[in-house]
């Protein structure tokens, strides 16, 4: 009896502890993001960091000093844009740890890859990339991790943002296409609740392969009829725009997807 | 225990590892009509031959699919596509549309049918068909007297229009109005109904009198018209199933526009007394005469809304005609228009949700609708001269009349039915044989 107690005890602290600490490890899964955006997403951090970096504040313009030397020489160089400074705030405290790990990781070739990552811009802009360029990539990587546990809002939450939901030109344009396809009937009674939400499973390349009305006990009850022909319009208009202009990446994302229709807006005018 | 461990560990895991579902809002859509078919109901050889022989028709199963058609695209809500784009029999269509075929001319809805003859009636059986779910969204067969086909067509077109738009349909109705004839000087007017459509159209009176302001009974076929008799206003009461037609009274002075009451069982009218003009009831039971409005001002044109507890009106106790609504009592009087110009005719909506007008501002007519507050006024139409709207019974479309400029000679006037709904696109001028006014829409026939 007791030894079943004790059992029972463990296996339950076992789960909770697992549940606690392992399962978010778990559930994060390596996500398939286009490279070019997050490229992109990662130099505007990292210009707008740099200054606020007293350590890579001095190297840069160490570098700067050199460049002129050398760049008097040739072309004149490209002047950086100035991003405004409060849209990316880091903390000393970030770029401290940052340090850190650089000094105990850093790996020379693994610098020199991340180096090729940034575009031919940057490389003209750091005269030694492995004094800089590796304690940017490097700080770049940790401040995503840091500001994800610290729930900021910032740019690279931005990211974040896109990997949970479409991207406002990516739903305009589905948007655009289903405006065209939904035929509204005009006969319904617009001081009553006109939204009909439909959830879609999709195809890679766009194609519904199922559809579920989420309100679907309203179709059947008494004083509704016009719920159903308006379930049945947002239906036909799906059907009617197939395959759905869908982004072309990032399947994982929209697999699933909700339209929530709502006629009230254009019938009362 | 090892497996057990396991599953609750994976039934753990595994909501944690999906996405969180994307949503979209779509709050647009296109206002085009909705393109469908309507196939020719099929009709074997026996049928055709017998309804040949009774009606006169060669193919009664495409006349009832043609009315049908006209209906719906006269509704402005649909498109109903070209017979030659056609790829299936109608015969095979009825029994299982190929929906392919249908899809390929864009047809998003379809309507078949068959047409038999069964023991000297008429029986049509239809089916409303969703071409894009590729499934049956209605079937329905009537049975009645082969003379009644054209009302078949429209009690089909009602349920179709039904089904698609979520509101009642109105074209198994009729229309009562005053047809006109003559020079304008010297009109004959006399009293006339006809379908929706046009159809069947009929005299009730002779012209001897002058006839004015035809009403129906929301409730029954029954009509309140007004007519002189020795120069003497008198309200009627006539009964379109039986032609029996009574005298609710003779009142003094002038007397306008007597319209029942939602259920049918008052008339509301206004008439002059005591120097004044003011609205009053008449209960058609006990011919009881109430009064409801008491103000030294002229009110007239009294409409009842659907529910019976409020009346709206027009009155120029402001000095210019106003549009007024009060308690069905004759309380709380609350003026509603204050746009500019004069207003007056208002017919309170079956819906209930607006009142339609006549509106005169710096010498033109408009017809327009406003809610029942007095906001969200819209001019549908504008015209040289144009009055007295009319609600069809599901509250979209509204029916008035139209009068036209006389040249210097006094010729080239005339008075038509037009029809509009409330998006005010779509116009339609109403045939009739002869010049027409003051019309007004029945209630549904099937109902």
């Amino acid at each position: 009896m007791n030894r079943s107690i004790i059992i029972s005890s463990a296996l339950h602290l076992a789960l909770i502890f697992i549940t606690a600490m392992s399962l978010p490890f778990l559930a994060k899964k390596p996500i398939d993001l286009p490279p070019i955006v997050s490229v992109e997403l990662i130099q505007i951090s990292e210009k707008t960091n740099i200054p606020f970096a007293p350590k890579a504040k001095k190297i840069i313009e160490k570098v700067k000093e050199k460049e002129k030397k050398l760049v008097s020489q040739q072309a004149p160089p490209k002047k950086i844009k100035k991003e405004k400074p409060d849209s990316i705030p880091m903390p000393d405290e970030k770029i401290k740890k940052v340090k850190e790990i650089k000094d105990d990781k850093q790996n020379p070739e693994k610098i020199d890859n991340e180096v090729k990552q940034v575009s031919e811009f940057e490389k003209k802009e750091l005269f030694d990339p492995n004094n800089i360029a590796a304690l940017i990539d490097k700080s770049k990587i940790e401040s995503a991790e840091i500001k994800n546990k610290t729930n900021k809002v910032t740019q690279d939450q931005d990211r974040n943002v896109e990997i949970m939901g479409l991207s406002l030109s990516e739903e305009d344009a589905l948007k655009a296409q289903i405006f065209g396809c939904w035929s509204i009937p005009l006969g319904l009674p617009y001081n009553e609740n006109l939204l009909v939400r439909i959830k879609l499973k999709l195809d890679p390349d766009g194609s519904v392969t199922n559809s579920e009305i989420l309100d679907h006990a309203r179709m059947n009850k008494p004083g509704q009829a016009f719920y159903k022909v308006l379930a049945e319009s947002a239906l036909r208009a799906i059907k009617l725009c197939q395959p759905l202009r869908v982004p072309t990446t990032g399947y994982e994302r929209w697999k699933e997807l909700q339209l929530n229709f709502d006629a009230r807006e254009m019938l009362e005018g | 225990m090892i497996r057990k461990f396991i599953l609750i560990i994976f039934i753990l895991y595994s909501p944690i590892n999906a996405f969180a579902l994307i949503e979209v809002d779509i709050t647009r859509g296109n206002l085009d009509p909705l393109p469908l078919a309507v196939s020719p109901l099929s009709i074997d050889e026996l049928s055709k031959k017998n309804f040949n022989k009774i009606l006169n028709k060669e193919n009664i199963g495409s006349e009832i699919s043609i009315i049908v058609e006209n209906n719906l695209r006269t509704s402005g809500l649909f498109n109903p596509l070209d017979k030659d784009a056609f790829l299936q029999a109608p015969d095979i269509a009825n029994l299982k549309p190929r929906f392919e075929d249908w899809n390929l001319i864009k047809a998003q809805a379809l309507i078949t049918g068959k047409v038999t003859y069964v023991n000297e009636k008429l029986r049509v059986e239809f089916r409303l068909w969703d071409v894009l779910a590729a499934k049956e969204m209605m079937a329905l067969a009537f049975t009645t007297v082969p003379s009644n086909w054209r009302r078949v067509g429209h009690i089909i077109s009602d349920k179709v229009y039904e089904r698609l738009t979520g509101e009642k349909g109105y074209f198994d109705t009729r229309i009562i109005y005053v047809a006109e004839e003559g020079p304008k000087t010297q009109r004959i007017k006399k009293l006339a109904i006809m379908d929706q459509d046009g159809f069947n159209n009929k005299f009730l009176t002779l012209g001897n009198e002058l006839v004015l302001t035809p009403r129906f009974n929301p409730t029954s076929q029954m009509v309140t018209y007004l007519s002189y008799f020795k120069n003497l206003p008198r309200v009627y009461l006539l009964d379109i199933e039986t032609g029996t037609q009574e005298v609710v009274g003779d009142f003094p002075g002038m007397t306008f526009a007597p319209r029942f009451s939602p259920n049918g069982k008052k008339i509301i009218m206004s008439f002059a007394k005591d120097g004044k003009s003011d609205i009053y009831t008449m209960d058609l039971e006990n011919r009881i005469v109430e009064r409801i409005t008491n103000h030294p001002s002229i009110d007239t044109s009294p409409s009842y809304s659907p529910d019976g507890k409020y009346i709206c009106f027009n009155s120029d106790r402001s000095g210019y005609q106003q549009i007024y609504v009060m308690k069905s009592d004759g309380s709380e009087i609350k003026r509603i228009s204050f746009g500019k110009g004069l207003y007056g005719t208002p017919v309170w909506s079956p819906r209930g949700d607006l009142i339609a007008f006549t509106k005169l501002h710096k010498g033109k007519f408009y017809i327009g609708v406003m809610r029942v507050d007095g906001s969200g006024e819209r001019l549908l139409t504008e015209n040289f001269y144009q009055e007295a709207p009319s609600w069809s019974p599901n509250g979209r479309v509204l029916i008035f009349y139209r009068e036209t400029k006389t040249n210097v000679k006094g010729e080239g006037f005339s008075a038509k039915l037009w029809s509009i709904d409330l998006t005010g696109y779509n116009e339609r001028l109403v045939d009739t044989p002869t010049d027409a006014s003051d019309p007004s829409w029945s209630s549904l026939l099937s109902n």
